[in-house]
């Protein structure tokens, strides 16, 4: 015999299955039950920088668009800095820097708007690359995926990046990269997440 | 002197695998290459922040909080209590914890469930509260109703709420389902059997807590809910910067 060590294990993961809509939009579900929904206002008024919105759609392995997808975001502001106590420093009043948004149960496309982070430090050395930690559920999805979203105007940053880095195939890197676009005077990042098949997005265990 | 460091790995083992044939949607939403691993930088050991202010505390009775004035859901009436807890078993204080569930006839409040049981039009079917400062939560509600789905042709839910966490980290987020204490549909579910520990399983069933019922009034269930622990650093290797 030896000792017990006496951690606990951690409670394991389900699906948010179909109607995740419910508890975390209940609006989206068909009611108004809350006062204010939370998640839907990631930058606030006051936050500095770019305003952007991002895009996608998330693919499943026939090709279809998954329709009923719940993602948050999760990300630095404009200085890099997150709105947490060991976040690296001060943040706007009002940026929480955290949304939650729904894929629309017809067409599969969602969106966000936000301000463009800014460049965080890295794990021990360097800084990383503009991004948007992303959080993927649904029915079919058994533990939530993550993922980040880079942006395309940033070349050099990304090429410098520890954690596209770390991805031994360029090809799949791509995956990570948002398209910018311009719509009607705003900036727009389209990012498509496969979640299986061909250009299959990078998914991380963190 | 010791400061935080990383979380600890999530154990791939315990939770279930991406891909499981027997829970058919999971079949084309399965990633087919591995999870790169990340050793944890500033942008997963943080995570979003909420307060009090972000909740109502009339959130947290589904039996109340989308009844019309002077009625009340129907339904078996239950107390679902417990702590949210990390692997070091130190409680997880101010974190919100967000629930949502079928009404007792198994039916949920959303366009798109057609099940052919009704709505209950004093039961909303969602919930959100914030742990106290001893990661303590509870919720006032009454108990699903197990629902068929279409799996396998005759497959039928065991009673479950979905319960959504966050910690205080994006590490640590977690998305799972409670279910229920002496449930005989427990065993048959593909849903919770896409976990191959038995123990895992377990670790989902609400004990029934007769010490936390409210005689002649609401039956009770305990559900401790346990996120990543986080390591101590013993020796300098710091997270950040250079
Ligand atoms: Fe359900």
């Amino acid at each position: 015999m030896t000792q017990t060590l006496d951690y606990l294990k951690e409670t394991a993961s389900q699906t948010a299955g179909p109607y995740v809509h419910i508890g975390l939009a209940p609006g989206a579900a068909g009611f108004d039950i809350y006062r204010e929904e939370l998640g839907w206002d990631i930058a606030g008024p006051n936050a500095k920088g770019e305003r952007i919105r991002v895009e996608g759609l998330v693919i499943d392995g026939t090709g279809s668009p998954v329709k009923d997808v719940l993602l948050e975001a999760w990300q630095a502001n404009a200085d890099g800095n997150h709105a947490h106590p060991e976040g690296g420093g001060d943040v706007e009043d009002g940026f929480r820097g955290w949304g939650r948004v729904i894929t629309d149960f017809a067409t599969g496309e969602w969106g966000f708007d936000t301000v463009k982070p800014g460049r965080c430090p890295g794990r021990n050395v360097g800084m990383q690359a503009p991004h948007i930690n992303l959080w993927i559920v649904a029915r079919g999805i058994n533990v939530g995926l993550n993922t980040r979203l880079y942006f395309e105007d940033e070349p050099e940053a990304n090429a410098a990046d520890p954690v596209l880095g770390l991805i031994e195939w360029e090809r799949r890197r791509a995956t990570l990269i948002a398209k910018r676009t311009e719509r009607d005077g705003q900036i727009v990042y389209r990012f498509d997440i496969r979640l299986q098949g061909d250009g299959e997005t990078v998914f991380f265990d963190i | 002197m010791t400061s935080p460091g990383e979380f600890y790995q999530r154990d791939r083992m315990w939770h279930p695998p991406a891909y499981d044939k027997d829970y058919k949607t999971s079949v084309s939403r399965s990633p087919q290459y591995s999870l790169i691993s990340l050793q944890n930088s500033i942008s997963e050991v943080t995570g979003p922040v909420f307060g009090h202010n972000d909740v109502d505390p009339l959130d947290k009775d589904l039996i109340f909080n989308y009844a019309k004035s002077g009625e009340s859901a129907i339904g078996e009436r239950i107390i679902l209590h417990g702590r949210v807890l990390d692997e070091n078993a130190r409680p997880v204080p101010n974190t919100l914890v967000e629930i949502w569930q079928a009404n007792a006839g198994g039916r949920y409040r959303h366009k798109k469930d057609t099940y052919l049981a009704p709505i209950d039009p004093n039961f909303g079917g969602c919930g959100r509260t914030i742990t106290d400062e001893n990661g303590y939560y509870y919720f006032r509600t009454v108990k699903p109703g197990a629902y068929p789905w279409r799996n396998w042709v005759n497959d039928w839910r065991p009673a479950h709420i979905h319960v959504s966490v966050f910690g205080h980290a994006w590490t640590q987020r977690l998305i799972t389902q409670i279910y229920f204490e002496g449930d005989p549909l427990i065993e048959t579910c593909p849903i919770v059997n896409t976990i191959r520990d038995k123990a895992a399983i377990g670790q989902l069933i609400a004990a029934l807590d007769r010490n936390a019922t409210i005689p002649l009034d609401s039956i009770a269930y305990k559900f401790d809910i346990v996120l990543r622990g986080r390591r101590s650093t013993l020796f300098e290797n710091r997270l950040e910067g250079n």
